[in-house]
Parts: structure tokens; sequence; C-alpha cells
């Protein structure tokens, strides 16, 4: 069984790891920092529900090696809260009832992170393009993309 | 402090959910746990001739391999018609024939591929209509032997597992009487539940004897029940714990993957085996929404008054009916949906076919026959020259009619009428609207599907603070039940909301019972198990106080946390743990509130007429309408926007409501205009077992405006007067969008989902843009026959000239 040594950052915190090379980052995250915040919906880079935020972008970890991250900064959905104080997004999914189930959520934040981190103020529109990849069974999205509007710069306190 | 009831409070499952704390079941990861997999069949019909299990067990790190003569057991919620592994033969591709546990998940995916199996193959039949006839073959030669419910007509030595009828006044003589006769024909196919979280459980079976299950279900306790039955062992030697559910929509009711885990699980005692389904297998090896053939003939008068219908359903159970066999009774019982007909002929058959397992879906039956009968309506409405909307006041249920199978509707089972208004007024039904684009309406009624003596209970336990923590097992499958039981029951007790503490994930050894979460059932009948646990402990300290005041308990008045009588009082916080005078000695202990609910009387429906004067709790009413254009150019259609209003009762808590009605129209819209599992008529293989083939709306498919709005016409029997919503929101959508699409193009289409290739295909047949009147429609989108001899629907152009 291959192993490379990866040494990245984890939610603030750096850390150096043998992995195998077969492993993907999801279930790097899941099983071997057991992060289970991040969620498995499809495996297949379709459902988004496995989104962190690599290097800054949201990326789909179930479609990312292990072995690739390497020198990079990961952000999961526990570290949005990981001051102890719940970040914006967090409080505006709870105020606007953009939650249901919740296995889409820690995904669906995550990429609404990046995407608020990138564009403070985003149009509806680019929201609707920003969580595109996310799918969400229950809610049918409109109080998610109210919640991340409300969570955006522009957004009502 | 009656303020929780109403409220737009957050959820209390809020913060688990954003925190990424809540754990669902993969998320449990047992030290030591196997991986268990999963060898499904790769035929639609065949005979197992052998199975050869010797090399998989040989393989270094397998630790059971067990196939069907290992467990010879059948499992079944309605009609036990199911073995845990397929036995003599398979019936559909994707059924679990045999399964591994190992110590991870390469080496079980290495000892599936080292099972050996030999089948003979067998004629499969993928249509029901056909697997109808004594030609067809017979999936299930045994059918006269299998155990079903009381409410349940199977047919012996054939292939219909459960035939529901309708015979309600004298059709013949009303069809003989009617101005016009229209009868038409329309399709559903099967759709799949896909939720976000895939079906997943983990077993453990010790030495004791003890099995304990963690599970994606939502029903804790009939999974522990039908384990109990399928391995023949005492309930009480099985425990069930149901974690969060990432979306359920009615896949995860019943009993699924679960004894399969248990049967690994017994083979390696101590070991917990995890099952995890992969996408793939989500697809199509559980469970499938069924697919339904319709036909439907009315007959009305020259008013508009439907005097006469026949409605067929034929539903394609596929191989498997141990749940869909009550969706047949559910749309036996709702046979012509939201509407007054004195002369009705209903038929609802199951039948078996080598299709994947059809079973619960959000709705129940109700958003498949609705596909048919509100474009009837729709149909009627236009062959009449009656606007749509009046139309359906002419002939929806109201105060004074009776439903199909002779109930009595009053002024307290809900108000259609005023939904309709509702949805008309927010839409500007009437107003004008540019070319190819156009409005489209649909009505809804559902009634929780269930069996009569479906029982919920709850228990409200008191802290030494005057708060409680409150248990019932209704499943938080993403519905909102946790925060709606616990407005509930803050506004029974009359303290605030943040003093109840819901303990509501179950865990079948400490929850109280719950029969199952399904049916859009729980705001109703365990929110009644809520009230009726909190009235019971706020008797209990009445009785209490009494005792310190010496006075009767009737005399005792309770309000706003605080027991008195007359200038005499005492807080609830002195009272709920034992109340101790001041020189000590103490009165009571603490206070544990118990309720249950099962709804009265409910009468089975006659089985050779369908008649029952009360078939089930209650009906929820409700109308949604859709506004929406239609590119010419490419077929594709933009939803401007959905509105929907249903008679809820009561709203408990507008947000999560308002979230109901949202989630619902979009996968309302998806089922409408996207999906469809398509089933390879040769091999019998799904075509499109992934999200990359099987399209669910994304955030740029959803409408561009979505509204709701509720009207509260109090249940008598309902907690605050509340009943159930959280299916209805998709039921009327895919008609209402083709009812729209009809508006705006002339295409009728009555084959489940509107695609753009169907309504192109439909608006080139009808070939609007040319003078001929002649052309007929390419595409089988309309059947209708019709007397007086006036030309078929869909080749006229009246409605487009109309405008």
């Amino acid at each position: 069984m291959n192993t490379v040594s990866v040494t990245f950052t984890i939610n603030g915190e750096k850390e150096t790891r043998q992995v195998r090379t077969d492993m993907t980052l999801l279930k790097f995250i899941r099983e071997t920092l057991l992060l289970t915040g991040t969620k498995e919906g499809c495996g297949e880079g379709e459902c988004g529900a496995c989104t962190v935020i690599m290097n800054g972008k949201a990326v789909h970890s179930c479609m990312v090696l292990a072995a690739e991250i390497d020198g990079a900064d990961i952000q999961t959905v526990e570290s949005l809260a990981g001051s102890g104080e719940l970040d914006k997004l967090q409080l505006k999914f709870m105020e606007h009832g953009a939650v249901q189930c919740g296995f889409c959520t820690p995904g669906m934040l995550m990429t609404a992170k990046a995407l608020l981190n990138s564009n403070p103020n985003p149009t509806k529109a680019q929201i609707k393009e920003a969580i595109a990849g996310n799918l969400c069974r229950c809610t049918g999205y409109k109080q998610i993309i109210a919640a991340i509007q409300d969570s955006s710069r522009g957004g009502r306190k | 402090m009656k303020n929780s009831v109403g409220k737009r409070a957050q959820r209390v499952d809020g913060l688990a959910k954003v925190t990424g704390c809540a754990k669902f079941v993969a998320d449990l990861m047992p030290g030591g746990a196997l991986c268990a997999k999963i060898l499904h069949s790769p035929h639609p019909h065949a005979e197992i001739v052998s199975i050869d299990t010797t090399a998989a067990e040989k393989l270094p790190g397998v630790k059971a391999v067990i196939c069907g003569r290992d467990y010879p057991l059948h499992t079944g919620l309605y009609h036990v018609d199911q073995y845990m592994f397929a036995m003599e033969k398979v019936r559909y591709v994707g059924e679990p024939v045999a399964a591994v546990a190992a110590l991870d998940e390469k080496t079980a995916a290495q000892a599936i591929d080292l099972i050996k199996v030999r089948y003979r193959k067998l004629k499969p039949n993928f249509d029901p209509i056909h697997g109808m006839k004594k030609s067809a073959p017979l999936i299930h030669p045994n059918l006269h032997k299998y155990f079903h419910v009381s409410a349940i007509n199977p047919v012996p030595h054939t292939n219909i597992a459960n035939h529901f009828k309708i015979r309600k006044g004298d059709p013949d003589s009303a069809f003989k009487k009617s101005f016009c006769i229209i009868e038409n024909r329309f399709h559903v196919p099967q759709i799949q539940h896909v939720p976000m979280e895939t079906h997943g459980a983990i077993a453990l079976a010790e030495q004791t004897g003890r099995i304990t299950v963690w599970s994606s279900c939502q029903s804790p306790f009939t999974v522990r029940y039908l384990m109990a039955n399928c391995f023949k062992r005492e309930i009480g030697d099985i425990r069930v714990i149901a974690p969060y559910v990432g979306g359920g929509f009615g896949c995860k009711a019943g009993i699924n993957i679960e004894p399969i885990t248990v049967a690994l699980a017994l083979k390696c005692p101590g070991r917990h085996v995890k099952l995890i389904l992969t996408r793939e297998e989500e697809m199509y090896t559980v469970v499938v929404r069924q697919a339904c053939h319709i036909r439907i003939k009315s007959g009305v008068d020259r008013t508009g008054r439907i005097l006469a219908q026949e409605n067929e359903y034929i539903w394609d159970c596929g191989a498997y009916a141990g749940y869909g066999v009550n969706i047949v009774r559910a749309a036996g019982y709702s046979i012509c949906g939201a509407y007054n007909i004195d002369n009705l002929k209903g038929d609802s058959i199951g039948v078996y076919t080598n299709r994947p397992v059809g079973s619960a879906f959000r709705g129940f039956g109700m958003s498949e026959i609705h596909w048919a009968i509100e474009q009837q309506m729709d149909i009627l409405a236009h062959e009449l020259g009656i606007d749509p909307v009046e139309f359906r006041h002419i002939n929806a249920l109201k105060p004074g009619s009776h439903n199909a199978t002779g109930e009595l509707v009053t002024v307290n089972t809900g108000n259609i009428h005023k939904c309709l208004d509702q949805v008309a007024a927010d839409l500007g039904w009437g107003k004008k609207l540019p070319k190819y684009r156009a409005l489209g309406i649909a009505l809804a009624q559902k009634a929780p599907a269930m069996p009569n003596n479906a029982t919920s209970s709850a228990v409200v336990k008191f802290n030494e603070n005057g708060g409680v923590e409150l248990l019932f097992s209704g499943m938080e499958i993403g519905q909102g039940v946790m925060t709606a039981m616990a407005q509930i029951c803050a506004e029974t007790l009359e303290i605030p909301l943040e003093k109840v503490t819901v303990v509501g994930l179950p865990d079948t050894d400490y929850s109280p019972y719950e029969w199952q979460t399904v049916a859009s059932r729980l705001t109703f009948s365990c929110g009644n198990a809520v009230k009726k646990a909190a009235e019971d402990a706020i008797c209990q300290m009445k009785i209490i106080s009494a005792g310190i005041f010496k006075v009767r308990a009737d005399d005792v008045v309770y309000k706003n946390g605080v027991f008195s009588h007359k200038n005499k009082s005492i807080e609830l916080v002195q009272i709920c743990m034992g109340y101790q005078f001041t020189d000590g000695h103490t009165v009571g202990g603490a206070i544990v509130g118990r309720g249950h609910f099962t709804a009265e009387g409910c009468i089975n429906c006659d089985p050779d007429t369908g008649y029952s004067p009360k078939p089930v709790a209650n009906w929820t009413f409700g109308a949604q309408g859709v506004d929406l254009s239609v590119c010419p150019e490419t077929g594709r259609i933009t939803i401007h926007k959905v509105s929907c209003t249903y008679d809820v009762g009561k709203v408990i808590n507008p947000l999560t409501i308002e979230g109901q009605a949202y989630g619902g129209i979009v996968q309302g819209m998806g089922a409408g205009i996207m999906e469809q599992l398509i089933v390879d008529e040769q091999t019998g293989m799904v075509k499109n077992p992934s999200l990359v083939d099987y399209k669910i709306p994304t955030a740029l498919d959803m409408p561009e405006e979505m509204t709701a709005s509720f009207v509260e016409t109090a249940q008598l029997d309902g907690p605050f007067g509340a009943r159930g919503v959280g299916e209805h929101t998709m039921i009327p959508t895919p008609a209402a969008i083709a009812n729209a699409v009809y508006h705006a193009t002339g295409v009728r289409i009555m084959d489940l989902p509107v695609t753009p290739e169907k309504i192109l295909s439909g608006m080139h047949g009808l070939d609007f843009d040319s003078k001929d009147s002649n052309a007929k429609p390419e595409q089988p989108v309309s059947r209708s026959k019709k007397k007086r001899g006036r030309p078929p629907l869909y080749a006229k152009k009246w409605d487009r000239v109309k405008r």
C-alpha cells in the first residue's frame, strides 16, 4: 500500500500525516481526522455535500486525493464556529430556515463562505450560480439564498 | 405564556446542523466496525440455480458471507412478500442476493466478486397492464400464501397485489344523462427520492442475544417490530437507535436494509457491521416511487357539473409491494381528488412487475393521481368553455358534499375554495400575458395513509428549574417535527419555549412509542400526544396543589406557570419536583406527564364498494398555481412564479411550514419537468442511476418566485386545530405546470415529465405558425376520446385563437 507524507493546515492547525495515495480528501477528513461534519452524498463530485474550502476555493473533497493537499490550507464546517462564536452564515441559515434535514448544510455553508470571501456582496444570480453544485432535496433553495444574501456585506443586519 | 404556537421559532436542531455536530449514521464510527457490501441481482427475473460462497468465505479479512438459504425469512409492512435475500428467484435488477462483512471496504468488494451465482433466466414483464393478463408471467406464484393486513385485497394466482374498488351511485345512468363525456389516459413514471443521505445502518449482535441497530430510518419502532418478526425474536431483544436522518421523503419508511446488517452481525457477534449504500445503490436497489397508468372518463352536464366519473389507476408496484399496496389503497379512497362526484366507479390496482420496488414517496400516491385528475378537470373546463378556477369551484368538495367513500364533508373538514381563490389572486388569474406565457392551477387533497390503529405517545419530564425534557419518537427528517413538538409542549404548559428541551432522536429502549414518521401525520398525531402529555403533567400538579390549598383539584387554576386558588398560589417550579413546606416535609415529587393519541373512529373501507363513513383521520386541502413561459424554439420552460395555499388548520411555525411549502414546490417541479427513472426493457437495468444522468433541481432550476400562504379552518381533533401538510406541497405542482404549458402552447402532455422535447414535438405537431389546420400531433400527447363527433381536443387551436 503506497503512502505519502503530507503537511497541511486543517481549520487553522498545521499537521503532518502519512496518507494512502488512493485515499480521497473526503475519506481522510472523515475517517482519519474524524471531522464528520463534512458529508458524503455521492462520492462522485455531483452533489456538493462534501464541499470544503481548499486554499480559499470551495472544492468537492471527494474529487481531491488526500495526497494532493501537501502545503494546502483546508477549512471544513467545523472551522466556522472555531473561534467559539458562530459565523454570520450559520446564524443566518438558522434565522431564515435554510436548514431542514441538515445533510447538505455543511457543504452549502462552505460554498457560501468561499463565495462571500471572494465576493462579499454577491447578487442573487451569483449566489445561485455559486451553489448550483450543492444539491438540496429539502428546502427548494429559497431560504438558503435568502440566508446567504443576508450574510453578505450588503445584506440587512 | 401562550405565545409558542404560531411563533416564527428557529429550529431546535438548527445549531447541531450548522456546526456539523449533528450525527448521521455514517458519522458513527464504532471501533473495529466491519464493512458490509451487497451482491445484487443482474437479472430482472431469473431462477437462482445455485449460489457458491466458498471462495468469498476463504478470502482473508472476510468475516461473514450470507445469502437467502441462511435466512429464509420474509419481511414486509402491509404485505409480507419479500425475502431478506432473494430465495427461489430474483425479481428485479438490484435485488439483494447475498452480502458480506469484511475488515474493510476493498476486501468486502473483492468478496462480493467471488460469490458465484448461477441463474436461469425467466421472461420478465415491465408493463403492469400486460401483467394483469392471464398470459403474463407470474412474478409471485405464492401470492396466495403471503400474510397481509386486512385492508389489502390481493388477487391469488395473478400479479395483482391489491385491488381497491370504489362503487358509488350509478355511473352508467349518469353517463347516459351527460352532455359531454371525455376520457383520457395519463402516465406517471417511476422516480427516485434522492435523499442527500443514502440509506445506512449499523448492527451489533451480542452474545447475550441482544441486537442493536443504528439506522437512518423514518420508523425506528416499526423497524424493531418487523425485525423481531423476521428474526423470530422477542421485541425486547432488539433495540433500534435512530440518529439524524438526511432526508427521507418516504424511502426510509417501513423497513429497508436493516435486516441485512443484522443477518451479518449475527454471524460475527460482538462486532459492529456497517452498511452505507452508494449513490448508485440508492437509485434503484432499495425503493423508488411507483409508476402509474391512469384512465379517467368523466361525464359533465351543460353547467359544468361532473355527473359521473370512472377513475382507473394501474400501479406498477415493481417487484415487491410490501409498502406499495397501501399506496394503492390510499389512491383508492382518494380516487377522484378533492371533488364532489355522486356517481363514481374507481379501481386502484397494484400490479407486480420486474422493475425496482415501488414504495412510499412524499404524497403517497396523491402526486401521481393528481397529475391526471387535475389535468382532466382543466380539459373538461376548456371543453365546456368554463374558466378552470370556476370549474373547480363548481365541483370541489364543500360542506354537505360526500367524498368518494361517502364520508360527509363539514365546515371543519378544510376549505378548498378559499385556497383556490387565494392562489388565483396571488397569480393574478385572468391577467393578460405575453404569447407563450400562461398560468396553470391545480388542487390537492391528501389524508394520512396509516392503519386505523397507528398510535403516537409522548413523555414530558420536568427538571429542577421548571423546564422539561420532551420525549417522543417522531423522526426529525428535516420537516421540523422537533421544533413543532417543542412549541406545542411550551404552549400547553404555558412556559417559555426555551424551557423545553427536545429529546427527539429515538432509541426504542428509552423513547415513547411512535408508529412511523410518514403520511404528514406527526403534527396531528404526535402533536396531540405531546399536548396530552403536557396536560397530564398539569393535571398531576393541580391535584398536588389542591392538597396544599385544601380544595378540590377542579378548583385550582393554572395559568402562565402558576397554580392558584383565590389568593393562594404556587409557582410551577416549586411543585414540579415535589412541594416542600417550610418545616421541610414534602408532598408530590418529580412530575412525568404522559400522553398518547390514536385517531378516533376510522373505519376500514368496504372491500366491494369502498364505502366508509370515516376512512381516514383527516384531510388537508390546498391549491397551487404556476406562472410560466415556454420558449417556442427550444421548448424550455421558465417558471416565473409558483403560489400555494393550504388549509392546515393552524400554523404551528410559519418559518418551518414555509420551508415545507418551498421544498415541496421544488421537489414537485423536479417530478414535473425533470425526473424519470429509465429502465431498459431488454435488460431490466436502470439506465440513469447517478446524479449525472438523473437530474434533480439545483438552485439554478428553481422558480423565480415562490409564495406560500395558509388558511386556518381548525381541525376539531387537531392540536390547536392543526393538520398535516408536509407532503401536500408537492402534490399539485406537476399538474399545475402541465395545465400552464397547455395554456401557453396548446400542447397537452399526459405523460410525465413535461420535457422540452414533448412540448416541441407537440407544438410542431399542432403546427401553430402555419395555416394548415389539418396538422396532427406527432407525439401521443393525447388520446382523448369524446362523444358527439367533435374533433380531438389537441388538434384544435381555439385556445390560442381565444387569446
